[in-house]
C-alpha cells in the first residue's frame, strides 16, 4: 500500500525525523485541547511522564501495558506488510481470550503449570488465528474487502462473547458478567515474583513473563519479515500483488497465512491480560488493545524497533494518563483515546505531511 | 394490528439515523472515497448538537452545530483522501478514534456530567409532530390507523429524511452532479479527461456526506434521547455502512437495508425473554449479529454479490 506523497528523504530520516515531527504535531493539538478545557498543558505533561516513568511501580505498569501493545502492533504490522489493513485485532484478541478461558476452565485443577500455560498460549494463538483466517480467506478467495469484513467480525465477536459470558461462562451465582477466577496453575508468574526468587526486590505490578515473550516476538518478527523466504514473499505481495503473482508467488496463500499470524499475535494480548493480570475473563477485558495496535504499527512504521518504541509510548500514555486523571479529574482515559486518534491521523494518514518543510535541509547538506 | 404498528413505528425511529448515515456514505463511496468514518462523524455531530441545543435552547441551532461539526470532520477526511492522496481507511479510523476521544473530554470539561451533555428541556428538543387529521382518522380501520399511528407522530427530522431519500436518488441518477459523481467513482481518469475536476466532485460529495451525518447525529441526541451520551452511536455508523454494502451502493436498496436492520433491532427488543414456539428463547445477541453476518456473506458473494464502485479507495493522481 503506497499512499501519500512519496518521500525523497534519506531512509534514516524517514524513519526518525518524520515520525517525531508527526508525534509533535499530535501532541501540539492535544496541548491545545488541554489548554482549551482550562488546564496547563505543560503541568499535565510533567504529571503524565512522572506517572508513567517516575517510580518503579509506574514503570512496571507502563511495561505491562506496553506488552499488549507490542503484540497487537506486530499483528497489525504483519498484515500491513502484505498490504492488508487488519482492523480486527480487537475481535481476534477477544476470541483468543475465549480459547484461553475454555482451556483454563477445563484443566486448571488437573494439569501442572508447565503444561497448562503453553496449552493456553496455543489456544490463544489458534483462536486468534482462526478468527483472522476467515476474513483472510474471504479476501483471498472471494474478493471481499478485508477492512469491512474485519470490522464486521469485531462486532460479531463482541456479540458472541457477550452471549457466551452472559449465558454459559458466567461464574455461578455472580451478577457481574465474568468467569470464575482461574486456578493458580494458569497464572503466568509476574516479574516481581521471579525477581524475588533470586533475591531482587521489584515493586508489585502485573508486569509478567509475557513481556519477555513480546521482545522475543519482535526478534522473530524481524527475522521472519526481512530474513526469510516467506517474508520476502509477504513483502512482495504487499508492494505489488500482480508482480508477486507473476513471479510465481501463491498470493492467496500468503494473504491467508499473514492474517493467521496477525491473529495469533493479537491472541498474545489476551494472554498478557488474562493469565498475567486479571486471572478471570470479563466482557471488556480487551479494552481497545487491538485498536491501539493500529496506532502503534503506523507510528512504528511496521518495524519491530519502531513498534517497541511506540508501544512504550502508548504504555506510558495509558499508565501516565491514569495517574494524571487522579490529579486532574477533568482529564480522563478518553484524552488518551483522543491522542491515539491524532497519532493515527498524523503518523498514518498524513505520514509525510512535513516532508516539504524539511526536505530543503537535507538537499543543502547533499550539495555541500 | 396494534403490536405490528408499534413495531413498525419503532422501526422507522431506529432506521432514520441509519438511513441518513447510509446515504452519507453513499455520496462519499460513490465518488471513490472509502468512508469508514461515518461512526465518528455521527458521534461528533451528536455531541455538538446536544451541546449547542443546550446552550442556545434551540434545536435548530443544535442541528446547525451538529452539521458543522460533522462537515469539519468530513473536510479533514477530504484533505487526507483528495488533496494529500493519503490512505482513506486509516483516515476514517483516525476520525472514529478522535471522535470517541474528544467528545467525552470536552463534555466533561464543559458540563461536568461524566462526559455527557445535560438533559435538554422541552423547548430545546425536536418534538413529535402530529400530522393534520391524525386524531380524527385514528378510528378508521387500516388506512386511518396506518396514517395516524405510523406516519404521524414523528420528529421533523424523520419527515425530512423521507423527503431526502427520493431527492438523493434523483441527484445520483438524474442530475449532472450525480453523473459526475458516479463517473469519478468508477473511472476518475476518464472523468478527468472529459474536463471534470475529480477533486472538486469528491470534496462536494464528502461535504454532503458530512451534512447527512450531522443530521443523523443530531437525531440521536437532540431528538431521541434528549442529551448526548458517551459513545451513543454504538456502532450505528458501521451498521449504516453495512446497509450501504447490502444495498450495493445504491440509494433505495440501501434504505431498504437500513429498514431491514432497524426492523431486526426493533424486533429484538420485543423478543427479549419471550418464549417462542419450537426454538424457545432467542438470545438478543443472535438478532443483533444478523446485519453483520449478512454483510459478510453478501460481500463474499454467498448471497448475491456486492461490487463496490471501481476506483474506491484509490487516490486519484492526475496523469501527465
Amino acid at each position: 500500500m503506497k499512499f501519500g506523497q512519496p518521500s525523497t528523504l534519506p531512509r534514516w530520516a524517514q524513519l526518525s525525523v518524520l515520525p517525531v515531527l508527526n508525534l509533535l504535531a499530535a501532541l501540539l493539538v492535544t496541548g491545545f485541547v488541554t489548554w482549551l478545557i482550562g488546564e496547563d498543558p505543560w503541568e499535565c505533561l510533567q504529571l503524565l511522564v512522572s506517572g508513567a516513568f517516575g517510580s518503579g511501580e509506574g514503570i512496571g505498569y507502563t511495561l505491562f501495558y506496553t506488552t499488549g501493545f507490542i503484540f497487537t502492533g506486530l499483528a497489525v504490522a504483519t498484515a500491513f506488510h502484505a498490504g492488508l489493513f487488519n482492523i480486527g485485532g480487537e475481535g481476534q484478541a477477544y476470541l483468543a481470550g475465549l480459547g484461553v478461558t475454555l482451556v483454563v476452565l477445563a484443566f486448571d485443577h488437573t494439569l501442572p503449570p508447565l503444561v497448562l500455560v503453553p496449552l493456553c498460549i496455543l489456544a490463544a494463538m489458534g483462536f486468534g488465528a482462526a478468527w483472522a483466517f476467515i476474513p483472510g480467506w474471504l479476501q483471498a478467495k472471494r474478493g471481499s474487502h478485508i477492512v469491512v469484513t474485519t470490522i464486521m467480525f469485531n462486532f460479531i465477536a463482541y456479540s458472541l462473547m457477550l452471549y457466551l459470558i452472559g449465558h454459559h461462562l458466567i461464574e455461578a451465582g455472580s451478577q457481574n458478567p465474568t468467569t470464575r477466577e482461574f486456578g493458580h496453575n494458569a497464572w503466568i508468574p509476574a516479574l516481581h515474583q521471579l525477581a524475588a526468587g533470586v533475591g531482587i526486590e521489584l515493586p508489585n505490578t502485573p508486569l509478567n513473563l509475557t513481556f519477555i515473550m513480546a521482545l522475543l516476538a519482535c526478534v522473530l518478527f524481524y527475522l521472519l519479515v526481512w530474513h526469510s523466504r516467506w517474508g520476502f514473499q509477504l513483502r512482495t505481495v504487499g508492494v505489488n500483488e500482480s508482480a508477486a503473482r507473476y513471479a510465481g508467488i501463491n498470493v492467496s496463500k500468503t494473504i491467508m497465512l499473514a492474517m493467521c499470524i496477525s491473529g495469533a499475535l493479537s491472541g498474545f494480548a489476551a494472554i498478557n491480560e488474562l493469565l498475567g493480570s486479571t486471572h478471570r475473563m470479563n466482557v471488556s477485558f480487551t479494552n481497545g488493545v487491538g485498536f491501539v495496535g493500529i496506532a502503534v504499527a503506523l507510528m512504528g512504521r511496521n518495524h519491530p524497533v519502531g513498534i517497541i518504541l511506540s508501544a512504550l509510548l502508548f504504555g506510558g500514555l495509558t499508565q501516565g494518563g491514569l495517574e494524571l486523571s487522579f490529579e486532574k479529574p477533568v482529564i480522563t482515559r478518553e484524552m488518551i483515546i483522543f491522542i491515539q486518534g491524532l497519532i493515527i491521523l498524523f503518523c498514518g494518514a498524513l505520514e509525510n505531511l512535513f516532508e516539504p518543510f524539511i526536505a530543503g535541509l537535507f538537499k543543502r547538506k547533499e550539495d555541500k | 394490528m396494534e403490536q405490528w404498528l408499534s413495531l413498525l413505528d419503532s422501526t422507522i425511529r431506529v432506521a432514520t439515523p441509519l438511513v441518513l448515515a447510509a446515504l452519507a456514505g453513499m455520496f462519499s463511496e460513490r465518488s471513490g472515497v472509502v468512508d469508514i468514518g461515518l461512526e465518528g462523524k455521527m458521534l461528533v455531530a451528536a455531541f455538538a448538537s446536544g451541546a449547542a441545543a443546550f446552550v442556545t435552547h434551540s434545536p435548530w441551532l443544535g442541528l446547525l452545530a451538529g452539521v458543522m461539526a460533522a462537515v469539519s470532520m468530513a473536510m479533514v477526511h477530504a484533505f487526507v483522501s483528495v488533496t494529500y492522496n493519503g490512505n482513506q481507511l486509516i483516515s476514517g479510523m483516525a476520525i472514529n478514534t478522535i471522535a470517541s476521544g474528544i467528545t467525552p473530554v470536552l463534555g466533561l470539561a464543559w458540563f461536568q456530567q461524566g462526559g455527557n451533555t445535560p438533559q435538554l428541556d422541552d423547548d430545546s428538543r425536536f418534538h413529535d409532530i402530529t400530522l393534520p387529521f391524525a386524531d380524527a382518522l385514528s378510528n378508521v380501520p387500516v388506512l386511518g390507523q396506518l396514517y395516524s399511528k405510523l406516519l404521524s407522530g414523528h420528529s421533523i427530522l424523520v419527515y425530512l429524511t423521507i423527503l431526502i431519500i427520493p431527492l438523493v436518488s434523483w441527484v445520483v441518477y438524474r442530475s449532472r452532479f450525480g453523473l459526475r459523481l458516479r463517473a469519478v467513482g468508477e473511472n476518475p481518469h476518464a472523468a478527468d479527461t472529459a474536463g471534470v475536476s475529480v477533486a472538486r466532485v469528491r470534496y462536494i460529495a464528502l461535504f454532503w456526506g458530512g451534512v447527512l451525518c450531522g443530521m443523523a447525529g443530531t437525531f440521536l441526541s437532540v431528538y431521541q434521547t434528549g442529551s448526548f451520551i458517551k459513545e451513543m452511536t454504538a456502532g450505528k455508523g458501521f451498521l449504516a455502512l453495512a446497509a450501504l454494502i447490502f444495498g450495493k451502493w445504491r440509494p433505495l436498496p440501501a434504505v431498504l437495508g437500513c429498514l431491514l436492520f432497524a426492523f431486526a433491532d426493533a424486533l429484538q427488543i420485543r423478543l427479549e425473554g419471550v418464549d417462542l414456539p419450537i426454538v424457545g428463547q432467542i438470545p438478543s445477541q443472535a438478532i443483533q449479529v444478523i446485519p453483520y453476518v449478512l454483510t459478510v456473506l453478501l460481500l463474499a458473494g454467498f448471497v448475491g454479490r456486492a461490487v463496490a464502485p471501481k476506483s474506491i479507495g484509490v487516490p486519484f493522481v492526475k496523469s501527465r
